[in-house]
């Protein structure tokens, strides 16, 4: 089960500043649990953020982000009612896409 | 300092043969790894070698890469001292015309590359994310513009190193 990405874009002077918080363990795989085993390495590998179906950002993460991973980005040309979609893949396969509205 | 997380044996040992084998080789796969992120790629593989490299430095002369030190054309901001290594928060701004790619990491952390981002034109020069350090060391950003590497680096101070 994958959690949804909280994205929020507003523009300002012709520039849209998308925040995006997505919500993922970013297990590195050198933790170990109580019993003293590894936790299996479990992260966010790629992310795509999208404005009207357009590229704006892509990109990829290794084990060192923070659980949780957070982004800001700027991209010019958006404008309010325009959607932006943030899809990500991690490790182990699963998926997301969420999208938000410009502001 | 959190240690334990860091020194699990098979990480030592993998670190000591990447390092047998040369530090270079690391560095030469990893950029040339992120220099191959293509923006217009459904989703680009995921570059296992890029994150894997264990250590940096000569490479970058044997690759060509021209580095110039600090160029005052990028921002690097980090703060001084992180008292939590889990989440260290960091900001990277390239006015440098046609930036293409930025790219952070992290000298000190077993994985020391941390994120690849490719620009296509119209997206601003700007990346603003939460990294973690194992130890204090210098966050580096790297940046690609109009063809050309550019560095930026800073060194972060952290009192309890998170993974």
């Amino acid at each position: 089960m994958t959690s949804p990405t909280k994205i929020r874009a507003s523009i300002q002077n012709g520039v849209t500043e998308v925040r995006v918080l997505m919500q993922h363990e970013m297990e590195n795989g050198r933790r170990k649990d109580e019993a003293g085993k590894l936790i299996p390495a479990w992260f966010i590998t790629e992310i795509k953020a999208q404005h009207n179906g357009r590229i704006v950002l892509e990109g990829q993460f290794g084990t060192s982000v923070s659980k949780n991973p957070y982004l800001i980005f700027r991209f010019r040309g958006g404008s309010p009612g325009d959607k932006v979609t943030l899809s990500w893949v991690d490790n182990r396969g699963d998926a997301r896409s969420d999208d938000a509205v410009i502001t | 300092m959190k240690g334990y997380c860091l020194m699990g044996a098979s990480i030592d040992l993998e670190r000591r043969k990447a390092l047998k084998a040369g530090g270079g080789l690391g560095l030469l796969a990893l950029l040339g790894a992120i220099g191959l992120v293509r923006p217009e790629a459904a989703w680009a593989e995921w570059q296992k070698s890029a994150f894997d490299a264990k250590t940096m430095n000569e490479a970058l002369d044997a690759l060509g890469v021209t580095i110039p030190e600090d160029t005052a054309a990028i921002q690097l901001t980090a703060p001084e001292v992180a008292e939590n290594g889990a989440v260290v928060p960091v900001t990277v701004e390239s006015s440098l015309a046609r930036t293409e790619q930025i790219s952070i990491l992290v000298d000190k952390n077993p994985t020391m590359l941390v994120s690849s981002f490719t620009y296509p034109e119209g997206t601003e020069g700007y990346l603003s994310t939460r990294i973690k350090m194992a130890q204090t060391a210098t966050v580096i950003a790297l940046v690609k513009a109009n063809g050309k590497f550019y560095r930026v680096s800073r060194e972060v101070k952290v009192t309890a190193g998170g993974c």
